[in-house]
Formats: C-alpha cells, structure tokens, sequence
C-alpha cells in the first residue's frame, strides 16, 4: 500500500526536470524494439528455410531501423551534430552504449535487408562475384544482427532508467524485461502480418511469448515501484498503458486462436504492434508526469532518508 | 571528527590532468542571503545568458522560479509560518485562511497539486498561536541563491554522450557549446533538475544546446571568483577551495545551532551521500525540499552495473526465446 | 536597507556577524526584517510618536550619557522667557501664525544671546540682523527658503545651567515635551506593542554609552512626511542624549536614493543653497557681501570663516573678474524671490505656462508626487529637455501619457517642444560619486560611450561654451555673469570630452600661486584663494585626485583613510572630538577614536580629529575671539555657534524647536497627543488636481479607510529608468503589483495575483495582488489598520509596464525642505481593474463626491 504521504515542495514545482524528448524517443523505442525482434526472426527464418518470413523481417527490421534513426537525429538540438556521438564510446551513457550498438546493428541489419534485393539484380550482376556472395553476406550479416537484435531491444530500458525521472528510475530492475517482451510481441506481430501462416508458426510464438514477458514484467515491475506507481495509472500514461495491456493480451489471444487464419493473424499482428506502441510511449508519458511533480520525487527520498533515520536510531 | 576526514581529493585528480589545483566550489550560507538577486543578474551578465520571461509568478518575490538552461543562479523566497531562531517578526495575523490562498494560487501559472501541499505560501498559523490577539504570528522569510550542484558523481556527465560535458581541472563541470548536440539525455539525468535544453529560435546563441552553470570557468582560468560569488555583497555565496569551504560551513552550522537557530544544517557537503558531496554546498534552515531541492539525491548512474546487468540478462532472454520459438519448431518438424 | 542598499547592507551583516543587534523598523516585513533580530512593523507617519518615545524612555528612566549630555549638548542652556512649548498650546509651539501657516521663530531662542542655525533655514532673522526693514521677501514666498549653516551669537554667551534642574533648561523643556510620548501612546499610535517597544528601548540604551554606540540608519522612509525634517530631528536627539554622535558606531546615517545624491547636495542642485552650504541669496533690497553674510553666518564656528568659503566660491567662479572692488562678483549670483522649489515650479508651469525646463536623470513623470500634476506642467512649456538612458516616460507623455488615454490631452494640442537627449552612463565618463558618509570615490572612464550619449559635463560645458560664443561682445551687463565666468576647461578623447578631474582641481582650489590648496584652512576672505566648494578642499591635495585613491582596508588602518577621500579634510567621523571626554581622554579603550595627547600637545587618534588641532582640551577662548577660535577646548560641534549638539533648535527650521507628532496629511486617526492634527507649517496645495481625503474622524474619511505606503525593491531602481528598459532586472520583478495582508483581500474580495484597484482623490491605478503574511494588520487606537505596500517603479514604458503609484500621491509638504509626503496617506483598494479612457474620470470624482471632497478638505485652519 502506497500512504498517501503529505510532503513538502517549493511552490509545488518540481525538483527534478522531465526530460526535453518528444513523442520521437517513445517512438524510437518501439521501433528499435521491433527492429531488434525482427531482425532475431529474419535469422531464425533464413536458418529455418522460411524465405516469406525471412524477406518480410529483413525488411521490417530495416523500415524500423531507418525509422528508429530518423527518430533519434530528428530529437536533437542539433541534428547536424549526431556524429558528435561518435566521439566517445561511454559505458556509463547508456545512449553511447546504445549509439554504438546500433552502429554495429544497423549496417548489419541493412545489409541483411539488402541482401532481399538478390532476386532483383540483373542477371550479370547475380552473376558478377558481389552478387554470387550477396545471399551469404546477407545471412551472416542477418545472423550478427540477430545476435545484437536483443541488446538493441533491451538497452533502450537502460536508457530511461538511467535519470533521476523517478517513475523510469524506479522501474530499472524490470523495465529491460518488459521492453524485450515488448519488442518480441512486436516483431512477433509484424512476422503475423507479413508471413503466411505455413511459414509464420516461430513468429506466433514469438508474439504469445512476448506478450506474456511483456504482461508478467510489468505486474512484477510494478509491484515493487512504491508511490512513482501512481503516473503509471494515471493521466495520459494511465490511459496508454490501459490500452496497451488491452491491445497485448487481445493479440495474443487472437494470435494464438488464428493459428491456421491469415486475416485473424494479420489483425493480431496489428493489435500488438499497437499494443507495443502504447507501451512505449505510456510508459515515457509516465516518467514524464512523474518528473513534473514534486511528490514522486520527495516522498521516495524522504521514506529512505526516514528508514535511514530508523535503522540508526538506538532502541 | 576532524576536518581532515572530510578532505576529498579534486575528482580531477583521477582524470589524467596533471597535478590539478584544489578543488574549487561554492558555499552558500543562506542564513545571511538578503535576496537581492545580485548573483543571478551578475551570472547573466557575466555569461551572456538570455532573460527568460517576464512572468509575475506570485511565489514571493521569486519570478525566476527555477534554475533552468537560461537560468544558472536561482534566489529561492520562503514564507514560512515559523520562527526564525532568535528573531522577532512581530507579525499579527488571526486565522489566515491558507486554504483560500492557495486557491488564489490556482489561477497561477504554477501546477496545482492533488495532495494536500504546503506551498510555501502565507500558510496557517501554527496550532496555540489562534485567537490570541496581540500574540506575535511565527513568521522568517527564508531566502537562497541555488546553483548547480557540481557534484563529486555528476550524473550528467556520466550520461552525456558525445562528451560535452566535462569534468575540468578546478573539478568543476562544464558543458562544451561547441560538442553538444542537444540529445538531453543530462536533463532528466541530473537529480537537481539543474541543466537544461535552451528553447528559443533557431540561430540564438546555445539554442537546442544544454545550458547550466560553468562556475565561470573562463573566470577562474583567469584567476577571478564566479561573477555571482564576486557579486553577493553579504557574503552569503562563498568561493574557494572546497575543502576549506566545507571547514568554514560546519563552523557556521554550529555557530548557528549554538545560537538556537536549531534548524540549521549543511546540504551537499558529505562525501558519502548519494552524489559523493557536491561541488555547490548550502548552509539551509529547512528541510532541503522547502527549498526546492532534493532531500536524498542519488546519483543515477550508481546504480547502472545493475541496470546493465538487467539489461543483459533481457537480452540473453530475448535472445534465447527467438532461438526456442525456432527450436521448438524443428523439433515439431 | 538590504531591499535598498544591498550593497551597503554587507556593513551591516558583518556587524552583526560580530555580534549587533539588528533592529528594523518597517509598515512591512522587507529583505531587511527577514534577517534583522527584531522587526518592529508600525503604522506609517507615526515614528516620531515611536521615536519621542524613545526619548522620553531615555530621560525618565535617566538613561542618557550624563557627562557628555551636559558637556557636549545645549541641554544646560536655557530657553527663553517667551517660549511656549506644545504642552502648553496643545501642539502648537510659541508664534504660530495661524493665518499664514507660518511660524516666527524669535520666541524659541536661548536666554540672552541669539543663534544662527548652522543648518536650515537661516536667513529667518535677515531683518533683525542686517537691519533692514521687513520686506516681503521674509514672509511665505521667501522666508525660510534659504538652506545651509552658521551661526552668530550676538551678543553674548547663552545662559546655562550645568545642574540641568532650571525648569527653562533645554534638559528640561526636552523632558516635559516629550513627557506624554509614553509606550502606551507608542502602542495606540503606532500599533507597537508596549512589550515590543520595551524590547527595543532596552537594547538601544543598554547598547549606549561609554563602552558601546548605536547606530542609526534612515532613508526616505523618514524624510517623506510633511513633518519630515523632524523625524530626523527626533533621531538626532536621541542619539545625542544617548552620546551617539561623533564616536565610532555611532551616528545617524542617512541613505541616499541615488549614487552621489550627496554629492548633489554638497554642490547642489537644490535651489536654496551655494556648494558647501553656503545659503543662497535673497532678493533683498540692496543687499551685499557684507550683509548676506552678517545675516547668515556665525561669528563662532568654523560657520565664522564663511566670508573666506564665500569669497573663495566667486573667486572660483569669476576668477580675475572678481575684485574686492565689484565685492567680488556677488551681485552675480542669482537671487531667491521664493520657493523655486520643483513642486512650486510645477504649479507655476501649470498656471503660467512658458519657459523651459531641463529634466535631467530624473523622471517626474513617475517618480514625483502627483505625476499627472508633472506631465501638466511639462505639457505646458516651451520645451523641454529630457536627458537620460532611455525614452522614459517623462520624454514621452505628449504621445501615450495616462492624459492621452482619458482624453484630458491631445497630442496635437501640446505646444512644448520636446527634445531627447541621450545620457552616458556612468562607466562611460569619469567623475566622482560622494556617499552618505560624505566619502568621495573616483570612478573612471571604462568605455567611450554609444552613439550619440553624452555625459552630464559633456552637455553642460559645450551648452555653456555655445552660449557664451553667441553672446561674445554683448555689451548687456546682464551677460556679464555668464562671460565673466571661468570655462576654460580641457576636453579629451573622440567627443571632446572636459577633463573631469581639472573641474575636481577647480573645486579642491588654488592658493595665490595657482598651486593646489590642501585644507579649507588655508582659505582666505582677500581674494587670494579660490575654491568651488570650501567643504571639498583638499580632495585635490598635493595635485592628486585623492578620491581616486583604492589602497585595500586590510592594507591599512581599520578607519581606512586611504580608501578614496572624506570630507571635510578627509574625516571618516565628523565632530569626533565628541570621542573623547572634556578632558580630551577617550570615553573608554573599546571606543578610543581620537585624544588629546598631552605629550604633543595636540589631538591625535585614528582618524583627522574634527578639531583644532592644538587647541587645548583646557582652552577658554578669550574676549573678541572669533569663529572656531571663540568655541571652547570642550566644544566638539564646531559648526555650532555655541559649538554644542543641539537638543533644542533655537533656530533653522520653521515647524518647531522640537519635535511632536502630527498625523500625515491623510491620516485614518486624530492626533492622539495634540488637538493640532498635522503639522502646522506644512505646505498644502489644494487645487482641482491636487485634492486632499478628509482625516480622523472627519466626515468622508471613511471612503478613504486604508494606508498605503510607497517603496522600492530592490529589483529596480527608483523611477525604473535604470531597470525596467533592462531584461535582466525586469524579469525579476516584472510587473507592478500591491503587497496587502490575507486579512486585506479577505476584507476586500482581493485575490492573490489577481488585480487590485488602487484609489486615491487624485486617480485610480491598478495593480496585480500579491498577498503576504509581511503585510501585517495593526491595531490603532482599538481598530484594526491595514496598509497597503506600493512599490513605485512603473511606468507605461520599458520592457515591463505599469501604473505608476506616485498618480496617487498629493502634493503635501514639509515646510523646511518642502519634499513630498510619499510615505503615508489613505487610500480605498477594490478588487478588478480600473476603468479605462474617461471613466476613469468619472470614477474619482465619484469617490471624491462620496468623500465630500472640496477645496478646503485636509487644509482647514489645521486644527481640528
């Protein structure tokens, strides 16, 4: 049970700012998420002989990844300067860790991707040495972005939790459990919409099973957050998350009883897809609103610096 | 305990530059702070640091509100309902209804607060003083210069990802203008709310670019104080070496709490606490979030080996589920 | 003081980081209060109930300094036969003039001599003196109009009596006057607590005397009253009983409003005084040299020399054109033919019309009483002249004033020309700034200044270099004046700027040899010296600037001579003989200063003893001496005539030898110590635009049941020229707002940033509300009093705008120094704003109408 403590601010401002990113970061976030997952199914599939599966996660990868960049040079105060990110390589900067994960995920992922264009080349250039080795290149660069997919996925959890914005501060243990579910659920889902269903079995599961760490992560998340909960459930953020959990389990439901239906598995990659979306930007929406009032942050320090005082406090 | 146990060494120290000077930061006593301001015209002035808004706030006499990217000294006002130790306001109010005032304070622009928050407005008289007319009103308007914190474990630079800011030889730190790309990731990094992303239009100087406090580092480069501490004229802000200055500060406390002001208390000056003690220390009267300030602050990235690790372990899970879905397929096969 | 003078203030906290008590006395709790010891907020315009308070605590319960009360003060001097005190004419003193408002001071001298003041107004006995028939220029359009000091006994020493028991000693006229100004009138007049009164009474006596001093600190809090003056006078008294003048920590500072505002009374831009306080002229028939100063100087005293200041000022001026033959260019000077004050001259541009008029880093427009009364009169001239920063509001009434707006005025109808000229600051040109303890330091030029800005010696030297080329070979004595003057100062730099610090050579002065004088000492009546200002001799000593000299306090003694230059001859405390005994020791070790040292026979110490400086201790002076040499070894206040500290104020100010209390002009409340309500001897002007509330418990008085005071922040600067064109400071406090208790706007429906209507017989102005537990209601007399808090910054230009509080402000004033009553008077505050255009009109005739408001309210007969 949360108390519903009476704290003292300076005029109710905060104390700590909201960070200055717009709906490009929750947007980055589920892209990066799906490109991860994507890119983890074009590998399974090209392994597993399923070439609709394969193209179509290749692709999906790429668009997402594409889409995830925009997003992230788009957020800057000078986009001109994104190199600048290039500089240093950080490990206590998540987003350097991250910049230089996707440096080495993007160009893997883009040339799993084009590897898909082999079909399309001109019968000299299929035949020309580039060409003959494209489909290999194009596996190996699959398989590493399928190793890197996950740290793609899961590092933007990092991302959020490493600030002083209490409700993303407070979710650091579970949050990079429920972004890669997120991610797996939406990778899964885009696999749903883009596979027939003969070759779409590995990305159904992959849907169920993300759904489910997605769901199971963030009750357990939650339980443990104290009173920086309270955004979760409330404004914005409450309704997102709302419809996140609702768009997640009904697509994992659907995908799970559309198992020989195309339309019905298309319609429960689309529910997840939207179940993820809202994921990311609900949970962004509530660190924000968390950030903006004094409460989530003074009321958690004040209870520690309390129990402190307790624990030392003789008798 | 002597103040030798105190001495941290300049976190400079550990960063390759060679033989660096002392730790250089501020003490602010706000005990003896007038708010005059003078500090946050002298910053601006100094740095070149636009005005930003002219918006009456109604939150006393403070209209800057807040440290903020054009924003780097803040003059926090309090009006409290109690006592300054040793002081006689002589105020008469009979029941001042709290409650309406801070109904006045809805049509402001500062968010109102489902809970039951103390505004730090006019407040209610305190329980035994009601009706006894003739009976002084407890009242102190507590005043302090805010700034950056430079702490020890500076969470904004740790997060910053191009380098930009930066830890300098006096163990200060510094945003380079010309290295940031605006990503913000110090903004909600920073558990004092310190830096922020300057907003204006296009081509303005810094604008898109993270702006906070440099301790007027061209300043000390040329051997000068920081405009604002050069500025104070009652000694409120001090400068100097930070270990004399946290010498100086617990001699101040305890001369204060001798002379009954029993609330007094440093901010910022232990080594342990969550940011590793901070460049910018506060003699305050209050609880630090009367003042707007964290109570317990902690650096965010102390607790990122564990964030990593959490994060691996996702990604192993991933990983892991992307091969079962596949394997399990095979195996079916 | 800290919401005004920050910077000073940093004195004042070191202080009491040493362990002082901080007493602060405010209607408002300010920046000061939240750090001083002890707030004691009062109801403004009634401090000399709580200071005559002060007074009678002291001499009831016997706590002044005894030995240097009746050596160094005129309490054992007797008062004459004819004098009636307020006691006796409840509130009047002796020879009031009830038809004119005016008062014949002859009644309030000593016993047996007659005095001169050696400050105010002293040229009240001109006819007596230089024996000329009373002239009109005696009566209200001139007499009192002339300032300065001196002092001449003409016949005799006053009579004394060293026991203090004669009952017409001034020890004992003081304490049957102030006998009834009891803590319990303090807690009905004021709405101080007697407890609290107590408490500061206690800490200011027991913190006086032989080991300790008390300082006080005052701004214009005190001076704005139409009782003013006395307020100071209180003050002084005090401090004397207490022997807090002259000794180190001791002393009554006051803070000027501007930098070097005392500078600018020390060579004035006051009409009624010459530089050094030398008086200014009056138009009396045929009067010379010789007269003026017969009339206006002392015999004793150093007031005594004032032939040799005088002549050494004309010599200054006129230079070889200045002969003992043509009494050295006096008729030069212009003469006084009435109050050429600036309100007197507002009236007179409103009534008449014409002329011109130089506004001048002043912005009447919002800074002066009355504002709507300045921009009438300004709209009434032939031009007008405005120097200053930016285009403040007094350049531009003509075009968006508050007259435009509510249709009183039309642009097209204002015939003064206008013109804008604008100002260097002061990094831009060298100069000096004097501060209030009379300290001279230089500043220097850092940049040249932007465009087409100008210093303020810049303007006037190359005006009057013009002007006298246009009238180069007039034969028109009337021009001899100004091409007879000496204006042959060097310029320098890009914009021909005059050298600033050959005019600070002129001041210091020259001997026979043109070399640089060193001390007002060595002046001279025969022609042989010049000198621009006889106080300033010596700032220029051995051809230095020693104002410009910045050797670090810690590099030197703690009295810090070298830290630019004091006058008079660079002392840091005037009349500091007062720091030792009569016998010449120092009153005790902690407070030793300066001491007669036997062995050397002369006076020696930390700072320039104020004294002769081989003058013994034991010195008698014998018959026919004159000017300091007729003062005595034991007589430290040597500008005095009688060289004493004066208790009691034979002469200079014309509304009493001694302080009372008189209720402001608008006052909530009768006078609770005098059937008189206000000061006699103000100055009222009621006229149409300048109507007074009816007071006390007059009927109307009611529509008007609130006080308001004005003040600044210390966010801005005055009249806002200085701050609301700058970002930096406007953002700080960027809109104009009331300050009122939670039990006002619970009272009147005001809510917390909403807005307020504030309401006066002049005008209504809106304000934002911010309400504040620093505004504390008081009980007065049984009722509740709330008073409203007006910081007077704002004006319609600038980056942050406003009304300006002083449209509320009548034009009231203290008879000596005729300034406004600016710190208290009533008013009506409603919530909402006010009405626009001419509704606004009709929306104060309508108060004036509820309040029966006419021509004779707040003027009558001033006695109720």
């Amino acid at each position: 049970m949360v108390p519903d403590a009476n704290f003292t601010s300076y005029y109710g401002r905060p104390v700590v700012k909201p960070s200055p990113w717009t709906a490009d970061i929750p947007a980055y976030l589920f892209m990066g998420g799906l490109a991860g997952g994507s890119s983890l199914l074009g590998a399974g599939a090209d392994l597993s002989g399923r070439p609709m599966l394969r193209r179509g996660a290749r692709l999906a990868a790429l668009g997402a990844l594409s889409g995830s960049f925009y997003a992230l040079v788009h957020d800057l105060g000078r986009p001109a300067r994104f190199h600048h990110m290039l500089r240093v390589a950080k490990a206590t900067s998540p987003m350097s860790v991250g910049t230089w994960i996707l440096t080495a995920y993007g160009p893997m992922a883009g040339l799993a991707a084009v590897s898909e264009a082999t079909p399309f080349l001109s019968r000299r250039m299929r035949r020309s040495v580039l060409g003959r080795r494209l489909p290999t290149v194009g596996r190996a660069a699959g398989l590493v972005a399928a190793g890197l997919g996950p740290a793609v996925a899961s590092y933007t959890a990092v991302l959020l939790a490493d600030t002083a914005t209490p409700t993303w501060h407070a979710a650091r243990r579970d949050l990079p459990l429920v972004f890669v579910g997120s991610a797996s659920a939406a990778a899964g889902g885009m696999g749903l919409i883009l596979a027939s269903p003969q070759e779409a079995g590995p990305a159904r599961r992959m849907a169920i099973a993300g759904a489910a760490l997605d769901l199971a992560a963030s009750h357990t998340m939650e339980s443990g957050m104290g009173v920086t909960v309270e955004p979760l459930h409330e404004g914005r953020a409450g309704t997102l998350l709302k419809a996140a959990k609702a768009f997640t389990t009904a697509g994992a439901a659907l995908a799970a009883v559309g198992r020989r239906r195309r339309d019905v598995s298309a319609l429960a990659g689309v529910s997840l897809l939207a179940g993820s979306v809202c994921t990311r930007f609900g949970l962004f929406e509530a660190g924000q609103q968390s950030a903006r009032d004094p409460r989530y942050t003074v009321v958690p320090q004040r209870e520690r610096l309390d129990q402190h005082a307790r624990a030392h406090t003789p008798g | 305990m002597t103040a030798t146990t105190h001495r941290s060494s300049n976190p400079a120290a550990q960063l390759g530059y060679d033989q660096p000077p002392a730790r250089k930061g501020f003490f602010t006593d706000t005990s003896i702070c007038i708010g005059c301001k003078a500090c946050e015209v002298a910053c601006k002035e100094w740095n070149m640091v636009p005005e930003d808004g002219l918006e009456l706030s109604g939150m006393s006499y403070d209209n800057t509100q807040g440290l903020g990217a054009s924003t780097w000294r803040h003059v926090a006002f309090i009006e409290q309902p109690k006592s300054l130790g040793g002081q006689e306001s002589n105020l008469q109010h009979e029941g001042v209804d709290a409650l309406a005032l801070a109904g006045g304070m809805a049509t402001s622009p500062a968010p109102s607060t489902r809970t039951q928050v103390d505004l730090g407005m006019p407040g209610t008289v305190l329980p035994g003083a009601e009706g006894d007319a003739g009976t002084a009103t407890p009242f102190r308007w507590l005043m302090e210069s805010d700034v950056c914190k430079h702490c020890t474990h500076a969470a904004c630079l740790d997060v910053c990802p191009t380098g930009a800011l930066f830890r300098t030889e006096f163990g200060t730190v510094v945003v380079q203008d010309d290295v940031c790309n605006g990503c913000g990731y110090c903004v909600p990094a920073c558990p004092y709310g310190v830096i922020e992303k300057r907003e204006g239009p296009t081509g303005n100087d810094a604008v898109g670019l993270a702006q906070k406090c440099t301790l007027c580092y061209d300043r000390l480069k040329g051997d000068l104080e920081p405009a604002c501490a050069k500025a104070c004229p009652t000694k409120s802000i001090q400068f100097g070496d930070l270990d004399e200055l946290r010498e100086r500060a617990q001699v101040r406390v305890d001369q204060l709490v001798a002379a009954g002001e029993t609330g007094a208390r440093l901010y910022g000056h232990d080594p342990d606490d969550g940011v590793g003690g901070t460049g910018a220390m506060f003699l305050l009267l209050d609880e630090p979030e009367v003042y707007g300030l964290p109570p317990d602050p902690v650096v965010t990235t102390r607790d990122l080996p564990e964030m990593w690790r959490r994060a691996v372990l996702a990604a192993v899970t991933m990983l892991a589920g992307g091969v079962a879905v596949f394997a399990r397929e095979r195996g079916n096969r | 003081m800290a919401e005004c003078h920050p910077v000073g203030f940093q004195w004042v906290m070191e202080a009491k980081a040493k362990g002082a008590k901080v007493i602060h006395v405010d209607p408002r709790f300010t920046r000061t209060s939240a750090v001083a010891d002890l707030h004691v907020p009062l109801r403004a315009g009634s401090d000399i109930a709580l200071l005559g308070a002060l007074v009678n605590y002291v001499l009831s319960e016997g706590k002044e300094f005894r030995e240097y009360v009746v050596a160094y003060t005129n309490a054992a001097t007797l008062v004459g036969e004819d004098f009636r005190d307020t006691e006796d004419l409840d509130g009047l003193f002796s020879g009031y003039d009830a038809d004119k408002h005016i008062y014949d001071p002859s009644s309030w001298q000593y016993e047996g001599s007659e005095v001169a003041a050696a400050a105010g107004h002293r040229d009240a006995q001109y006819s007596d003196r230089a024996g000329e028939d009373s002239s009109e220029g005696q009566q209200r359009s001139g007499g009192g109009q002339s300032h300065g000091s001196g002092g001449p006994s003409i016949s005799g020493d006053p009579e004394r009596d060293e026991t203090l028991q004669h009952p017409r000693s001034v020890f004992q006229v003081l304490k049957r006057h102030f006998a009834r100004y009891t803590p319990q009138m303090v807690e009905e007049v004021c709405g101080v607590p007697q407890d609290v009164f107590r408490q500061m009474a206690e800490a200011i006596t027991a913190n006086s005397g032989r080991d300790r001093t008390t300082a006080f600190v005052y701004a214009v809090g005190w001076t704005h009253h139409t009782v003013g003056v006395q307020y100071i006078r209180t003050a002084a008294i005090l401090q004397t009983l207490l022997g807090n003048i002259g000794r180190p920590g001791g002393g009554i500072m006051a803070l000027r409003g501007h930098a070097s505002i005392q500078g600018s009374t020390d060579i004035p831009t006051l009409f009624n005084i010459l530089p050094g306080y030398i008086p200014m002229p009056h138009a009396h028939r045929h009067e010379n040299l010789a007269d003026f100063v017969q009339a206006d100087a002392g015999t004793k005293g150093y007031w005594g020399n004032m032939p040799a200041y005088t002549i050494s000022l004309l010599k200054s001026w006129w230079g070889d054109a200045a002969t003992a033959d043509n009494d050295y260019c006096f008729d030069y000077l212009p003469r006084l033919t009435g109050d050429h004050g600036t309100y007197n001259t507002v009236m007179r541009q409103i009534d008449e019309g014409g002329g011109g008029y130089f506004v001048v880093g002043e912005n009447p427009a919002v800074g002066s009483a009355n504002a709507k009364m300045q921009r009438r009169g300004m709209a009434n001239l032939d031009w007008l002249v405005v120097r200053d920063f930016q285009m403040i509001e007094s350049a531009t009434w003509w075009l968006d004033g508050p007259e435009i707006e509510t249709g009183e005025m039309r642009t097209e109808d204002i015939g003064t020309e206008v013109f804008f000229l604008p100002a260097a600051a002061h990094t831009e040109k060298s100069g000096s700034f004097t501060n209030t303890q009379r300290m001279l330091q230089w500043h220097h030029q850092a940049v040249e200044p932007a465009g087409d800005a100008r210093s303020e010696l810049w303007f006037y030297y190359h005006l009057g270099r013009i002007i006298r080329e246009k009238l180069a070979g007039s034969t028109d004595p009337r021009d001899r004046p100004l091409l007879d003057l000496t204006w042959d100062y060097p310029t320098e730099g890009p914009v021909a700027e005059p050298s600033a610090e050959t005019v600070l050579a002129e001041i210091n002065g020259r001997d026979a040899d043109g070399n640089p004088l060193s001390a007002y000492t060595a002046l001279k009546d025969d022609g042989s010296t010049s000198c621009g200002c006889w106080i300033y001799c010596g700032v220029y000593a051995d051809g230095e600037n020693q104002a410009a000299r910045r050797k670090p306090g810690q590099e030197q003694s703690w009295v810090a001579p070298e830290w630019g230059w004091a006058w008079p001859a660079n002392r840091r405390i005037l009349y500091n003989r007062a720091s030792a005994d009569p016998a010449g020791k120092p009153w005790s070790e902690r407070k030793a200063y300066v001491w007669w040292d036997e062995d050397q026979g002369k006076w020696t110490g930390h700072d320039v003893p104020d004294f002769q400086p081989t003058k013994r201790p034991d010195y008698q002076p014998p018959d026919g001496a004159k000017a300091e040499d007729a003062l005595r070894g034991t007589d430290p206040f040597i500008m005095q005539s009688d060289g004493k500290a004066w208790l009691f104020a034979p002469a200079g100010l014309t509304d009493g030898p001694m302080p009372a209390h008189y209720e402001p002009e608008e006052s909530p409340f009768e006078n609770a110590f005098y059937a008189q309500q206000s000061n006699p001897a103000r100055e009222t002007h009621s006229r149409p635009d300048n109507r007074y509330h009816p007071s006390g418990d007059k009927p109307g008085s009611d529509v008007f049941p609130y006080v308001f005071t004005t003040y600044r922040l210390t966010e801005h600067h005055t009249a806002g020229g200085m701050s609301r064109f700058q970002s930096y400071l406007s953002e700080l406090q960027p809109e104009f707002f009331c300050e009122i208790s939670p039990e006002l706007a619970a009272e009147r429906g005001l809510e917390h940033l909403g807005w307020a209507t504030i309401v006066t017989a002049r005008t209504a102005i809106e304000a934002r509300v911010l309400v504040t537990e620093r505004m504390t209601p008081l009980t007065v007399r049984g009722r509740t009093i709330h008073q409203v808090g007006l910081p007077y910054h704002w004006g319609s230009n600038g980056l942050t705008t406003g009304d300006a509080a002083n449209e509320l402000v009548s034009i009231a004033l203290d008879p000596n120094v005729h300034i406004q009553e600016t710190k208290a008077a009533t008013c009506d505050i409603q919530p909402g704003r006010r009405p626009r255009g001419p509704q606004l009109l009709e929306y104060v005739a309508g108060y004036r109408q509820r309040a029966g408001i006419d021509e004779l309210t707040g003027t009558e007969a001033n006695r109720r």
